[in-house]
C-alpha cells in the first residue's frame, strides 16, 4: 500500500464526484421509498435502461446522451406511471406490498436485466462525447470531465427536484401524501394521483440517471445489481426522503468507496456501501438527517 | 395433523425410493444430475418459505446462505487436503457443518435487521448477499476470485456413480426440509409464524415473542439453505464466486413458492418441481437468459394474478365447483321425477 | 386527587403511571401524565380525538416507548419490556381499528392469546380446555357460529367483538379497551358493557376509552380527561363532567 498525499487528494476528488452522481441515482429512490414507502428494488435496472437508451440515440444520431436523457424523460415518467398504477392495484390496495410488491419489483429488475441481455448481448457499451476524454489538471489534482460533467448536472438535478418538492403545489402535495392522505382527501386531491406522479418522477430520473452512468463507465446489463444496495445504502444514510441528506450520504459512501478502492484494491469496493447499510440498520434507523 | 410426521415420512422415503428407482431404470446419468437441481430448489424454496411464506419476510439473500455451505465444504476439502488425511468428509456431515455455519450466519444477520421493518429487513439481505461474496472473493485459502476446484470421488459402493449418491443426499434433505416445513406450519410455531405475517403489532400485543420466532425462522431457514449448499463444490467441480453467488438463485427460491403457493408446504414442492423442470427443459434447449426472462415473467404474472399461486388457483377452483354443484343441485331438485 | 381515589377505593395500585412523556419529533403527544389505576376499577378516559388517549395506551402497552416517565404495572417496572412481556404479565388491550389475524379462522384468532400469553404463564391446557375456552369465549360474544370463518367474513361490529374476545382471551388483569363501540348500535353497546361489566365482576380491571358518554358515564367509576397531550380532570364521573374546563375542552363541542 503505497501512501502518497497526491493520491489521497485523487482518491478523495474522485469520491466527491462519483457521490454527485450516486446522489442522482439515489435521488429517485429517496422520493420512492423514502417518501411514498415504495421499495422499489427495481430501479437500478431503470437506469440501465435509460444507459441504453441514450446509447441507442448516441451511437445511431449522434445526440448528446444528456440532451437525450431529457427529451425521454416523458418517456420514463408514463412508465413510472404505469408501474405504480399495476402496483396499487395489485398491492397497495390489497396490502400485500411487503411480500408480493417486493417480489414484483424483484420480478421486474429479473426481466428488465435479462431482456437487455437478450436484445444487446453482455459486451460493455459506451457513448461518445466532447467532455469523455479530456481531464482538467489543477496542480496534483486531476479532473476527469467524464465524471465532473455529471457531477454538475447531478447536483442541479437534484437541486430541481429539491426545488419542486417545496416550492411546488404538487411538489408539496407528495411530500403531504406521505404524512396525511385524509388530509389530501379532505382537500379534493386524489392521494393515488399524486403517488403516480411521484413515481413517474422517480423514474424519470432514473433515464437521467442512466445517461450518467454511461457517460461514467461504460455499461453493460448487470451493472445495475451493484446499484442496489449502494442505492438503498445511501438512502437509508441520509434519512429517508431527504434530499439535501441524499446528497451528503452519497458524497460519504463515494469517499469511502474510493479510498478503499485505491488503497486496498477495487475488489473490496462492493462492499462498502453494503457494509455502510448493514452498519447503519443496525445502529441508526434513521439515518445522518432522519425524519 | 391428519396425517402424523412419522407416518407423513414414511410415506415421503416411499416416494423418494420410487423416485430414485425410476431414475435408475432410465439409464443415463443425466437424469440424476437435472434431478440433482430440481431437488436443490425444493430445498431452497422450503427454505425460503419457512421466513418468505409463514412470517412476511423476504429474504433476497438465498445465494449467500446457499454459498457459505459450498464454501464451508471447499474450506474443509482443503483442510484435509493440506493436512493429508485419509478419507473425504461424508456428505451428511458436510451437510451439517455447512447448515451450522450458515444457521449461526442467519441468525446473527437477523439479531442486527429483524428489529426494523419488513423492507429493511429484505434490503440488509442484499447487502449481506455482497458482504459475503467480497469476502470470499478476497479469500485465498478457498480460491479467491480464481475459484476452487474440487474432484469428485469415481463411485461409491452399491449405488454407481458419485453423481447418484449425490441425488440420494438431496432427495434426502428435501424430503426432511418438506417434513420440517410441515411439522412448524401445524405447530406452535407456525401459528405464531402466521400472527407475525398477518399483522406484526397485534401479535405482540397478544403475547407473541416476535422477535424470537423471527430468529428462529431465519435461522432454520439459513441452515437448510446453508445444507443445500454443502454438496455443490462436489456437484459442480469447479466453484466460483460469481456463479454461486449469482441473484439466480435469489429469483428462484423467491419465485418457486410464490407461483406453488407461499401458505404451505406443498406450494414450494410444486413451484420448485415445476418451474425447475421447465429451466432445465428451457436451458438445455433454449438459453439459460431466456430461462431467466421465463421465471422473471412468471413471477410478475403471479404476483399480479394469481398471488396465492397455484394452491390458490385450485381452491379457488375447488370452491366455484362447491358453489356450481350445489346450485344445479336444487335447479334439479325442482325438476320432475328430481330425488331430493 | 389521585391518592384520595385510590385510598378510599381500597387495594394497591395496579398500574401506576408517573410523569409520563411522549414526542414525535416536535410534536408534544402526552406531557406528564400521571395516573394510578386500582385493582378491580372501572376507569374511564375520555378526551377529543387527537387528544393522545391510544397514545397513552400504546406507551402502557409498550407498542410505543416514551421518553419520559415510568409505568409500573403490578409492582413491576414496565419499562424496557417488549409489549410481549407485558401482555404476559397481566395487560391486555384492544385496538381501536380492529387487527384480526387474517389467514387465521375466528377460532385460531383467539387461541392465540392462549397459546402464547396464558400457556407462557405456566398453566398448559389440553388440547380440550383450549377449545372450551375459545368457543367459550367466542360465544360470549355471540360469534361462536362462525368459529370456523375467517375474519373477512365478519362485518364491522362483529370484528369489533373479536377484537375485545382476543383481548380477553389473555386472561388479563388489565383490560385496556380502546373505543371498542364505535359504530354500534345501541343493543349492541349494551352488549359490550355487560361483558365488560361482567368481566370487571370477575376481577379484571377495566380503563374504558370511548366517546360515547352514556356508556362512559354508566361503566365507569372514575374518570380522567385528556386534552391535548395533558390530564385536566380524573375523578368521580358526576364530578368532572360538571368541571367547566373539562365542558369547555371537550364536551361543549
Amino acid at each position: 500500500m503505497i501512501f502518497s498525499f497526491d493520491l489521497l487528494i485523487n482518491a478523495i476528488v474522485s469520491g466527491i464526484l462519483i457521490g454527485g452522481f450516486y446522489a442522482a441515482v439515489t435521488s429517485g429512490v429517496s422520493l420512492a421509498f423514502g417518501i411514498l414507502d415504495i421499495v422499489n428494488i427495481a430501479h437500478p435496472a431503470f437506469i440501465i435502461l435509460g444507459s441504453y437508451v441514450a446509447y441507442i440515440v448516441n451511437a445511431t444520431f449522434g445526440l448528446d446522451p444528456i440532451l437525450t436523457a431529457i427529451v425521454v424523460t416523458p418517456l420514463f415518467y408514463a412508465l413510472g406511471a404505469g408501474i405504480y398504477q399495476v402496483y396499487y392495484v395489485s398491492f397497495e390496495k390489497r396490502g400485500q406490498e411487503s411480500l408480493r410488491g417486493l417480489a414484483f419489483f424483484f420480478g421486474l429488475l429479473f426481466i428488465t436485466e435479462v431482456s437487455l441481455v437478450l436484445y444487446f448481448g453482455v459486451d460493455y457499451r459506451y457513448v461518445s462525447a466532447p467532455y469523455i476524454g479530456p481531464t482538467w489538471h489543477f496542480g496534483d489534482v486531476d479532473l476527469p470531465l467524464r465524471m465532473l460533467v455529471p457531477c454538475v448536472v447531478s447536483l442541479l438535478l437534484i437541486a430541481t427536484l429539491q426545488l419542486i418538492l417545496t416550492r411546488t403545489f404538487i411538489g408539496r402535495a407528495i411530500m403531504a401524501v406521505a404524512q396525511d392522505q385524509l388530509a389530501l382527501r379532505l382537500m379534493a386531491i386524489d392521494p393515488i394521483r399524486i403517488k403516480r406522479i411521484a413515481f413517474g418522477i422517480s423514474i424519470a430520473t432514473a433515464s437521467l440517471a442512466g445517461a450518467f452512468l454511461i457517460i461514467i463507465q461504460p455499461v453493460e446489463p448487470s451493472v445495475g445489481r451493484q446499484y442496489i444496495g449502494r442505492v438503498f445504502a445511501i438512502c437509508v444514510l441520509g434519512g429517508l426522503g431527504s434530499m439535501p441528506g441524499a446528497v451528503i450520504a452519497a458524497m460519504l459512501v463515494g469517499i469511502v468507496e474510493s479510498l478503499t478502492s485505491t488503497f486496498y484494491g477495487p475488489s473490496w469496493a462492493p462492499a462498502v456501501s453494503f457494509g455502510f447499510l448493514l452498519l447503519t440498520l443496525a445502529v441508526r434507523p434513521a439515518g445522518l438527517m432522519g425524519r | 395433523m391428519i396425517v402424523r410426521t412419522p407416518v407423513f415420512l414414511i410415506i415421503c422415503l416411499a416416494v423418494g425410493a420410487v423416485v430414485f428407482g425410476l431414475s435408475l431404470e432410465v439409464g443415463n446419468d443425466y437424469v440424476f444430475f437435472a434431478g440433482y437441481v430440481i431437488l436443490q430448489y425444493v430445498v431452497l424454496s422450503t427454505a425460503w418459505n419457512i421466513l418468505g411464506g409463514y412470517c412476511g419476510y423476504v429474504n433476497f439473500g438465498t445465494a449467500a446462505f446457499f454459498a457459505l455451505g459450498a464454501y464451508s465444504t471447499v474450506a474443509i476439502y482443503k483442510l484435509i487436503g493440506d493436512n493429508d488425511l485419509p478419507h473425504i468428509m461424508p456428505m451428511p456431515v458436510l451437510m451439517l457443518v455447512g447448515g451450522v455455519v450458515s444457521g449461526i450466519v442467519g441468525f446473527g444477520m437477523g439479531y442486527l435487521t429483524l428489529r426494523l421493518r419488513g423492507a429493511f429487513f429484505s434490503i440488509a439481505t442484499l447487502a449481506l448477499a455482497v458482504v459475503l461474496q467480497t469476502l470470499v472473493v478476497n479469500w485465498d485459502y478457498v480460491g479467491g476470485s480464481r475459484g476452487a476446484y474440487v474432484i469428485r470421488p469415481e463411485e461409491m459402493p452399491f449405488i454407481g456413480s458419485y453423481v447418484r449418491y449425490l441425488f440420494l443426499m438431496m432427495l434426502l434433505l428435501a424430503i426432511a426440509a418438506i417434513a420440517i416445513a410441515r411439522l412448524i406450519e401445524h405447530s406452535k410455531l407456525g401459528y405464531g409464524f402466521a400472527t407475525i405475517r398477518d399483522d406484526e403489532l397485534a401479535a405482540e400485543a397478544l403475547g407473541v415473542p416476535t422477535l424470537r420466532l423471527k430468529l428462529i425462522a431465519t435461522t432454520i431457514s439459513g441452515a437448510l439453505m446453508g445444507m443445500a449448499g454443502a454438496p455443490f463444490p462436489y456437484y459442480i467441480g469447479y466453484l466460483q464466486p460469481d456463479s454461486t453467488f449469482a441473484l439466480d438463485y435469489a429469483v428462484n427460491s423467491i419465485a418457486m413458492p410464490l407461483i406453488g403457493g407461499t401458505t404451505s408446504w406443498v406450494g414450494p414442492l410444486i413451484g420448485a418441481v415445476l418451474l425447475g423442470t421447465l429451466q432445465q427443459v428451457a436451458t438445455v434447449t433454449i438459453s439459460s437468459a431466456v430461462n431467466l426472462l421465463i421465471v422473471g415473467c412468471l413471477l410478475v404474472g403471479f404476483v399480479i394474478i394469481a398471488p396465492n399461486g397455484i394452491i390458490g388457483l385450485v381452491h379457488t377452483f375447488l370452491q366455484r365447483r362447491d358453489e356450481d354443484f350445489v346450485g344445479r343441485r336444487r335447479v334439479d331438485a325442482d325438476a320432475p321425477g328430481a330425488v331430493p | 386527587m389521585n391518592g384520595a381515589i385510590a385510598d378510599s377505593l381500597g387495594g394497591s395500585d395496579l398500574l401506576q403511571i408517573d410523569n409520563l412523556g411522549k414526542r414525535f419529533g416536535g410534536f408534544v403527544a402526552l406531557e406528564n401524565i400521571s395516573l394510578s389505576v386500582a385493582a378491580g376499577e372501572r376507569l374511564g378516559l375520555i378526551g377529543p380525538n387527537g387528544s393522545g388517549k391510544s397514545t397513552l395506551v400504546n406507551c402502557i402497552c409498550g407498542t410505543l416507548r416514551n421518553e419520559q416517565g415510568t409505568v409500573h404495572f403490578d409492582g413491576r417496572k414496565l419499562d424496557g419490556l417488549e409489549a410481549h412481556q407485558r401482555t404476559r404479565l397481566g395487560l391486555a388491550r384492544s385496538f381501536q381499528l380492529p387487527r384480526p389475524f387474517v389467514s387465521l379462522s375466528l377460532f385460531d384468532n383467539i387461541r392465540i392469546p392462549l397459546l402464547y400469553t396464558v400457556s407462557a404463564r405456566g398453566r398448559l391446557h389440553t388440547a380440550d380446555e383450549v377449545e372450551d375456552r375459545c368457543m367459550g369465549l367466542l360465544r360470549e360474544v355471540g360469534l361462536e357460529a362462525k368459529a370456523r370463518r375467517r375474519p373477512r367474513d365478519l362485518t364491522q361490529v362483529e370484528m369489533r367483538k373479536l377484537e375485545l374476545a382476543r383481548a380477553m382471551a389473555a386472561e388479563p388483569k388489565l383490560l385496556i379497551a380502546d373505543e371498542a363501540m364505535a359504530g354500534l348500535t345501541h343493543s349492541e353497546v349494551e352488549d359490550i358493557l355487560t361483558l365488560l361489566v361482567r368481566l370487571n365482576e370477575q376481577g379484571v380491571t377495566v380503563i374504558l376509552i370511548e366517546h360515547i358518554m352514556r356508556a362512559v358515564m354508566s361503566f365507569s367509576r372514575r374518570l380522567v380527561v385528556l386534552v391535548s397531550g395533558k390530564k385536566i380532570a380524573d375523578g368521580a364521573p358526576d364530578v368532572v363532567v360538571r368541571d367547566p374546563e373539562v365542558e369547555r375542552a371537550y364536551l361543549g363541542q
